[in-house]
Order: C-alpha cells, then structure tokens, then sequence
C-alpha cells in the first residue's frame, strides 16, 4: 500500500496529537512532583485524635475537637515542628466504647499516627488502652478518670485533672474553716460515683466526717426531699457532685428551702451555663475548677497565666465562644506531645520517652511532671477554688 | 417539731412534684379516651411547649405571655401533624398498631428537636417571683401554686367540656365504640385528630409551667412522661379526679419514700406503683369496674 487512506491518516494525526498530550501529561506531572518535593521537604506528621464530638459527652468532645483544631492550624502556619507539618485526623468515639477501639485501630492501622490525642471520656480511655498498649502508640488522654494512669501505663498518659485532687481542694477549704460535717449529695453516674468514692476515700485524712450521704438521678427535675434529710442533719456544709443541669436544680432547691450551710459544687460545672442555668441559686456557690475560668483574675506570678490568656483569646476570636478547661486538655495534650517531638523525634518510642521526661510544662490544666511513676503529671495547685459572685467567677485567694 | 417540719416538706414537696404528674398524665387521658391508645409520644409534647417557649422568648424576642400563646399554638399544629401524618393513613388501625407508631414517633420527635436547638438544657424564668414561700415551716415556690392552678383549671374545663358539651360527648361515644359513634352521625377521624390537637396543647401547656423548675432540653420528656402514664394509671385512665389523684399520690409516694427509705429508690418507687397497679387493678384505684369496656 503506498498511500494511506484518507480515513487512516486522520486516525494517524489522532494518535500524534494524543501522544503529545500524554507527552505533555507526564511532563507536568513530573516537574510538579519535582517541585512538590522542594516545598514539601519533610512528609507531614500524623497525629490522631478520638473525641466524642456528639452523643451525651459532646459537652467535652466540641471543645476539645476545636481545641486540637485550632493548635494544629496554628503550629502548622509557625512553619511545624523542625520543618515537619502536623496533620490532625480526628474521629468521633460518641461516647461509645466500641466506636472509640474501632476507631483507634483505624487511626493506627490504617493511618499510621504516631501518637494519639483524647479519648474525651473516662469509658472511651478505658476501652482503647489494650490497644494502644499491644500496637505501641503513646496516647494523652483527655479523660479526669483516676484508673487511667493508676496504675501507671507505659504508652499511656493524661492531661485531665483527677477527681482526688478536686475533692482535696475542698476539703482543704473545709478545714481551713473548721467544718468538720459535711453532707454529700452526688448524681447516680460514672462521673458521680467517682466524685463520691473519693469523697469518702478522703474524708478521714482531713478529719471530715460525712454525715449524711445522698445521691440523685441525672435525670432528676427535684431534689427537694434530699436537701431537707441533709436540712435536719447537723452538716456544716454540702457538698454536690455532678454535671449540668443536676447541679443547677440542686442550687435553686437550696435556695427554695432556704439552707443557709455553704454549697460546694464539683469542678464538672465550672462552665457559664450553670450560672445561666441556677440563676439567684448560684450565688455563693463554692467551686474548685481549672485556672481557665479565671486567667485573667490570677496573679502575674503564675506559671500558667501566659499559657492561660493565650489559649482564651485565641479561642474566643475563632469560635466567638468562651473556652472552658474541657476544650484545655485538648490544648495540653497537644502542647505536651509537640514538645515531646521538639525535643524527642517523631517516632512513637521517641514521644513516649520524651512525655515521660517532661518537667514544670505550663499547661492550661496546671504544670505537668511528668515521670516513670507518674503519668498525670499534676499536683492540687492545679485547681482553684472560685466562688460565683454577681453571675460571675471571683478567685478565692 | 423538727421532724413534722421534715415531715410537713416532703408532703408539700410530693404533692407539688404530683401536680406536673396529673397534668402530663391527663394528656395520656384525653386522646385515650377519644381513640382508646396511649400516646407514647405525649412527654415530647411536654418538651415542645418548654423548648418552643424558649425559642419564641430567647430567640425571636417575644414577651413571655405571647410566647408561650405561640408555643401551645405550636405544639398543638405538631400534634395535628402527627395524627395526619402517622394515625390516620394507617389501614387497619387497632390499638397496638397506633401505640407502637406513638413511640416511633416520640423517638423520631426528640431526635429533630435535638438537631434543631442542640443538647443544651435551658431554663424558663419564673412566671411570677423567685422567693419561696413558707407554709409552717417548709417552704413552696410560687411556681408551684401555678402549676396546681393550672391543673385544677384543666380539670374543671375539661370535665365540663367531656360532661357537656356536644363535641366532648361525640369524643366519648368515639372511645366507647367507634363504629356505633360513626353510625349515629359521629365523624370518628375528625375526633380523633381533634383529640390529638387537645392532648398535645395540654402536654405543651404542662410542659411550659413546669420549665421553670425542673428545666427543660430536648430529652426531658422521657422521664416525665413516663411519670404522667404512671399517674394516669393509677388513676384508670380518667380525665377528672382519678388522674390527679392518681398524680399526687404518685408524687406522695415518691417523696416520702426518698425521704425515709433512700433518694436512689424514687424512680424504682413509682415504676413499682405502676406494675402493682397494671397487675392486682389495672382498671385503677379511682375508678368502679367497667367490665362492658372491653
């Protein structure tokens, strides 16, 4: 055949055209690929959270989700840690036990993190340390549960502060006044429980005597009949222990019924909605909570102030909400795990390691120490004691 | 003196907490009596008076007599809906078949409202003033004496309008034998839809007087409509004095035994009630045998 027919050479210009494409194709990628790598030098650092974004404990995983958010946005427009950017996969626990080591296996299996942030609870924390401790990745849970890091945990750490050491500060307030009596009044759950077995774990170490001991549903709309028993008995303080709106229908009973003992509430209110929730009620209520609800009211000589006020106006001018010290573990764990690569490296071992060696870190939870003995990290300073004055928090110096 | 002073507050406590339970319990009364089916979505009612008050108050800024006229209002078109839109296109409606569709829809009814106003707890300001009143020694808030206001209105209206008038007689006839009211000249479906719009006006209503005490979010009608079908229980299923007796001797009941027993058994206090109540009299403790009922 000497000449093409007409019909194979337009096939034939076809083909050259698209060669050229792929030619060109190819080439495009290649050259952005080169130049991905010169932008890109180090390959992203991933870093996985579980969080309990929704379901009965999103009071905790919202702000602790937009927390981490928000530090790793931030640290990652500081340039990264040595060059390298963090990316942050978060994934939502709801609460559920089962959901949290699905998810925890995902993040390690499929995502390879080096270290992971959260769970928000105390259950969540529980079901996914098996995991964390047979694969190797350090975890900074955001849970206050005390069993946690009791007994020690080698991959495991926490950046909430525990119950004992609310329940110290109180007492140590107690004693202060000379109250001996007191009576207790705590929600039938786990964080209710907890409050109440250290309650009366600690009571003989500060010569307090529980006198009368009372619990409530946390699905309770009155409870009147609790604060007359605790009324007619000769305690000289009560003492309630529970998250909202329990708490608050506490306060306004008290008011209603006229007791003029003192109302000491747990750190699991020190949130604005209790006040917005207790209204007159709240006045006078005596509660120990993180420094967060009152940075600006500490001393210029804390450790913690600058950490403080940092992590409140940054918060305040990116979700046009307060943060509270939930959304604050979210801050420490984050903190505390990008000094430990800083200072470590960016594999599991070398963060585990380096957590362990952390000394006098201000945080927003307090100043973590970490050691070999204690994965907590933290002392009773890291609590205050405020009173609710005016529809506001006041410091009690 | 200390002790009647103790004595004397759980009483007053019990039968104040008895009136929210009377109140939400004669939701269940209303449409039960008109249809013959317990409404299992009635607490959700309880919830929307509450919530929607809030909404119309916190939210569009209205005073607090308009929004709560908005929020019955409200609760009332929600509770239209709900019949047309999940009794009525239902073929072969009996009871068991309606009741079941009333949990769906409560399950259904709490989830949007989670979604709409989020899982916050909310407060309603009192109606009238905060301080608490003393009556020898224990002590009541006004809101209470709202709530037992209001009850007893509820009741006298609603006995004259079941006992009297033409449209509450027709509802009647509808619970004792439908297809003998429809034969008389009785429109059975537009009873019922109208039985569905009272109950949940009522339940809104009851929802709204109480949000000042016992605050209110999107998952309070759990518990206190299970209380109120434990009061209307025990009152045979009455919409006159058997269900509020019914609701204060429930709340009695739990009171005094928080108070002397334990406060972690006052749940268990009224379900138990309640099952003794469905298995040695089931008809109710007010109530004479009605045997041609059934």
């Amino acid at each position: 055949m000497f000449c093409l027919p007409y019909n194979d050479l337009n096939k034939f210009k076809v083909e050259v055209c698209m060669s050229k494409n792929i030619f060109r194709t190819v080439l495009v990628a290649g050259l952005s690929f080169l130049m991905a790598g010169v932008v890109f030098a180090a390959p992203s650092v991933k870093i996985g959270a579980l969080f309990s974004v929704s379901g009965p404990a999103s009071f905790l995983g919202e702000p602790e989700r937009n927390t981490a958010v928000m530090m790793i946005d931030e640290i990652n427009k500081a340039g990264g840690i040595k060059g390298h950017k963090l990316e942050l996969i978060v994934a939502d626990t709801q609460g559920d036990a089962t959901k949290a080591v699905q998810a925890v296996n995902k993040l390690i299996k499929d995502d390879k993190v080096v270290a992971i942030i959260g769970p928000s609870t105390t259950g969540d924390s529980m079901a996914v340390i098996p995991v964390v401790e047979k694969m190797e990745i350090p975890l900074v849970s955001c849970a206050a549960g005390i069993k946690i890091t009791d007994p020690v945990k080698k991959w495991v750490f926490k950046t909430a502060q525990n119950d004992a050491l609310a329940v110290m500060k109180i007492y140590k307030n107690l004693q202060k006044q000379k109250m001996s009596k007191v009576a207790i009044l705590t929600v039938s759950d786990g964080f209710g429980s907890s409050g109440r077995e250290q309650l009366k774990l600690q009571a003989k170490e500060f010569d307090i005597s529980i006198i009368s001991d009372e619990t409530y549903g946390p699905k309770d709309t009155d409870m009147t009949v609790q604060l007359t028993k605790i009324r007619n008995s000769d305690a000289q303080a009560i003492i309630c222990w529970g998250t909202n709106p329990g708490p608050a229908i506490v306060a306004r009973n008290a008011k209603q019924l006229g007791i003029k003992i003192p109302l000491y509430m747990s750190h699991g209110v020190s949130s604005k909605k209790f006040i917005e929730l207790a209204g007159d009620g709240a006045e006078g209520i005596v509660l120990p909570s993180g420094k967060v609800i009152v940075a600006d009211q500490l001393p210029a000589s804390d450790p913690q102030k600058k950490a403080l006020l940092n992590y409140v106006s940054k918060y305040r001018e990116k979700y046009k909400v307060e943060g509270d010290h939930f959304g604050g573990h979210a801050y420490d764990a984050v903190m505390l795990i990008k000094k430990a690569m800083e200072e470590g490296g960016f594999t599991p071992v070398a963060i585990r390691d380096q957590l362990e060696k952390i000394k006098k870190f201000p945080g927003i939870g307090g100043t973590f120490s970490y050691s070999p003995q204690d994965h907590a990290g933290l002392t009773s300073d890291a609590f205050v004691l405020v009173r609710i004055e005016k529809g506001d928090w006041k410091l009690i110096k | 003196m200390d002790d009647f002073r103790q004595l004397f507050q759980y009483v007053l406590s019990g039968l104040s907490n008895g009136a929210i339970y009377a109140l939400i319990g004669f939701g269940f009364a209303v449409i039960y009596n008109a249809t013959g089916i317990i409404n299992f979505a009635q607490g959700e009612f309880v919830m929307f008076g509450g919530m929607l008050t809030i909404f119309f108050l916190t939210i569009l800024h209205m005073p607090l007599v308009p929004a709560i006229l908005m929020a019955i209002l409200g609760s009332t078109i929600v509770g239209i809906l709900f019949e047309r839109l999940a009794i009525r296109p239902l073929k072969d409606a009996n009871p068991l078949r309606m009741i079941i569709i009333t949990i769906g829809a409560s399950i259904f009814i709490r989830g949007a409202a989670m979604l709409i106003w989020g899982k916050d707890t909310h407060a309603l300001p009192a109606f009238s003033s905060n301080d608490p009143l003393y009556i020898a020694g224990a002590t009541i808030l006004p809101q209470h004496l709202w709530i037992l206001g209001v009850t007893v209105l509820i009741i006298i209206v609603s006995r004259f309008f079941f006992n009297h008038s033409i449209v509450g007689k027709a509802m009647r006839a509808c619970s004792y034998n439908q297809r003998a009211a429809g034969l008389v000249g009785i429109n059975v479906k537009n009873m019922v839809l109208l039985s569905f719009a009272l109950s949940a006006a009522i339940g809104s209503l009851a929802g709204i007087i109480i949000a000042p005490l016992t605050m209110t979010s999107y998952d309070v009608g759990v518990m206190l409509g299970l209380k109120g079908f434990c009061a209307v229980i025990i009152g045979g299923m009455s919409s006159g004095m058997g269900t509020i007796m019914g609701g204060l001797l429930l709340g009695l009941l739990e009171s005094l035994g928080a108070g002397f027993i334990s406060a972690s058994y006052k749940d268990a206090i009224a379900f138990i009630i309640l099952l003794l109540i469905l298995f040695i009299r089931p008809e109710g403790l007010f109530r004479k045998k009605e045997t041609e009922r059934f």
